[in-house]
């Protein structure tokens, strides 16, 4: 008899402990960017404290996020270049559901250069940029820079290209903007998280670029917006394709983004280079979540959605002071439907 | 013999001819059975190392049968390393692993050797034991902070001096052509040799000591003189100083994140030393996260196949030289 009581007791609660765990303790898995660490971390550590819920991203480069959402083994992975083609193929046929991509958060790129005499500012061309970057400008004085900055001193000093040795987003971009200015770029060379560069010197992460860059007169390099405003670097004015010289900060990137809303492409898979508009900042881009359309898992899903909801709305106020530029209202209302779209086993999911 | 062996003994024994009983008494034979647990239990632990290193050598093929079946051979002897068009040869890379590593050792090794002969002959007492320790030291800082320090002052001061004076010496040797970036090959070469210095040293040390210290009276009995000395002692700890240094090769050939700080990271063969160029740690390092292709990951992972390759060959030749320098002492 007393034996009996303390199984039921004990059964009881084993019952309690479950239940708990299963309303206080919903777990989400990420994984992808490291670009995009610094923000989610940001916004989890919010999220965990304003819901409960917990995220747990891993950043393991975006390569290795889609790896892993297409296997299944995370909720959502982050990514800074779209899924090709292939890779969504193959996404379907092991998850049997398509793939969803969600601009999260836009990075802008800064073009960084070291010329003491020079200043801050120098205005640049895409046309310009690709040629020093195939080596066919080699000398800072150059009939072409000249004649864009005829107030500025530029001296007979040859140019030193750097670019990064990693893979990473930030050369995606990059390249991905070249090819779209210089056909010859796209041909010789193409657009991908690492290419194989014509010319120059190749450093490793934001910092290994600044590095070569502050380290040598002369040089020319591309970082990070927010690399390059931390660490006061001299950025040149690009001119875009309203033909505008514009800076680059969180406006301009912001609304490189909105110029490109108007005609994204059905599945927001949008590279945003060389967007148009007045105050476009040429070489920008997006920054994705991906997730299945289809989630399997109930509870899964409707954390998830919720979360990606927030992510795309109220959680874009946290992204200027982590020096990231936010959505404009126009992407919001697109990432909205799609999200929207989400299903738990075919069935629509209705959530307030 | 404890009282329970003893009748785990006699009951085998006792039985010994009887089949089952046969095949166990056999394969205990004759011994202790604390001694036969601890022989076994040691073999598995070292037989478990040996598999250890085959299946990693099979995982790494096995992952990169993609890039074997489309490249094949061409893999060793192609020199264009295209993500974008999915092509990819590692010649360069290769280059650039072993020249690097060769340079840093033709400084490192006479700067480690007479360290080691320094403190292993000559040094007085009170100051043997803190320089071994300041050496031993050297060896222990992460390669991280040496890559820093190499952007910070290596770089600044190879390109403003050492390749300015190289250049001046030798205005015609291809070996120092070019522009000084202060990134490339040399500095590399002479950022791996200061972090192959400590072990090559501090190994040549504990060889050198181990050299009987009757061999050195005998010498200086017979008249001999501080270098004969040293030259007689050198010559015994032959095979020892062979292995100290191709520990140290081992270490410069496998260096990552010190070496991809410094050496420009670019896949080029070029016989000047001002050049920037590249190793295979630190492609598989670089690109490896962001690596968007099945072809891709399959080169990487074959990258890291022939580093593995590279290492055991010449850990076997380096075998094979200890031997056949041992066998001829003998």
């Amino acid at each position: 008899m007393k034996m009996k009581m303390s199984l039921i007791l004990f059964f009881a609660s084993i019952m309690g402990i479950l239940s708990i765990n299963s309303y206080a303790q919903v777990k989400l898995t990420g994984a992808g960017s490291t670009f995009d660490y610094p923000i989610f971390s940001k916004w989890f550590d919010v999220y965990n404290k304003m819901t409960g819920v917990q995220v747990n991203y891993q950043s393991i480069g975006s390569g290795g996020g889609i790896q892993q959402i297409t296997q299944g083994t995370v909720d959502f992975g982050a990514s800074d270049a779209p899924l090709t083609e292939k890779q969504m193929d193959t996404f379907k046929e092991k998850r049997g559901t398509e793939v969803i991509h969600l601009p999260i958060i836009i990075g802008g790129e800064a073009i960084t250069y070291n010329l003491p005499s020079v200043g801050t500012g120098l205005k640049l061309d895409g046309q310009t940029l690709a040629d020093i970057y195939l080596g066919k400008i080699t000398k800072w004085n150059d009939a072409r820079i000249k004649k864009m900055n005829p107030d500025k001193n530029l001296p007979n000093k040859a140019i030193l290209v750097t670019h990064r040795s990693d893979g990473s987003g930030t050369t995606f971009i990059f390249t991905n903007y070249l090819s779209k200015v210089s056909p010859e770029w796209a041909k010789r060379v193409g657009f991908s998280t690492s290419v194989d560069w014509p010319v120059g010197l190749g450093g490793k992460g934001n910092e290994g670029v600044s590095g070569l860059v502050t380290q040598t007169e002369g040089t020319i390099g591309y970082v990070e917006l927010a690399y390059a405003v931390q660490n006061k670097l001299p950025y040149a004015m690009m001119k875009n394709s309203d033909g505008n010289f514009v800076n680059v900060d969180f406006n301009t990137v912001t609304a490189a983004a909105a110029g490109a809303s108007m005609n994204m492409p059905k599945d927001l898979r949008a590279v945003i280079t060389n967007s148009s508009g007045k105050n476009s900042y040429p070489i920008t881009g997006f920054s994705w979540i991906v997730v299945p359309k289809d989630i399997k898992n109930y509870t899964v899903a409707v954390t998830l959605v919720k979360l990606l909801r927030w992510v795309v709305t109220k959680a874009q106020s946290y992204a200027q002071e982590l020096s990231y530029s936010p959505l404009p209202e126009q992407v919001q209302k697109l990432d909205l439907a799609k999200i929207n779209s989400i299903t738990c086993n075919g069935k629509k999911l209705n959530i307030k | 013999m404890s009282k329970s062996n003893e009748i785990i003994k006699n009951y085998f024994e006792r039985d010994k001819n009887k089949k089952p009983f046969k095949l166990i008494y056999n394969l205990f034979g004759n011994k202790n059975l604390g001694d036969l647990v601890f022989e076994k239990l040691t073999l598995l632990f070292a037989i478990f190392v040996f598999i250890l290193v085959i299946l990693m050598g099979w995982e790494m093929y096995s992952h990169s049968t993609l890039s074997i079946k489309k490249f094949g051979f061409g893999f060793l002897t192609s020199s264009t390393w295209d993500p974008v068009s999915q092509v990819f040869g590692a010649l360069p890379v290769i280059y650039g692993t072993i020249v690097s590593s060769l340079l840093s050792l033709i400084i490192a090794v006479p700067l480690g050797i007479a360290v080691a002969v320094f403190l292993a002959e000559l040094a007085p007492n009170w100051l043997e034991k803190p320089l071994s320790f300041l050496t031993e030291l050297l060896a222990g800082i992460p390669s991280v902070i040496y890559g820093l320090w190499g952007i910070f002052v290596l770089v600044p001061w190879v390109r403003d001096v050492v390749e300015p004076y190289l250049q001046n010496e030798f205005p015609n040797s291809p070996f120092f052509q070019g522009a000084p970036y202060g990134f490339g090959m040399l500095a590399a070469a002479i950022i791996l040799s200061i972090m192959v210095l400590p072990i090559i040293s501090s190994i040549s040390r504990d060889v050198l000591k181990s050299v009987p210290y009757s061999q050195r009276e005998a010498a200086f009995a017979l008249g001999a003189t501080k270098w004969e000395v040293t030259k007689i002692v050198l010559g015994n700890a032959k095979s020892g100083l062979f292995g100290a240094i191709m520990l140290g090769l081992g270490r410069a050939i496998g260096e990552t994140m010190a070496v991809t700080m410094v050496i420009g990271n670019r896949p080029q063969i070029s016989a000047s030393l001002l050049d920037p160029s590249y190793t295979m740690a630190s492609v598989i390092a670089n690109e490896f996260t962001e690596a968007n292709s099945d072809l891709y990951l399959n080169a990487l992972i074959e990258l890291a196949l022939v580093l593995f390759v590279i290492t055991i060959i010449i850990n076997i030749l380096a075998r094979l030289l200890v031997w056949s320098t041992e066998r001829k002492w003998k």
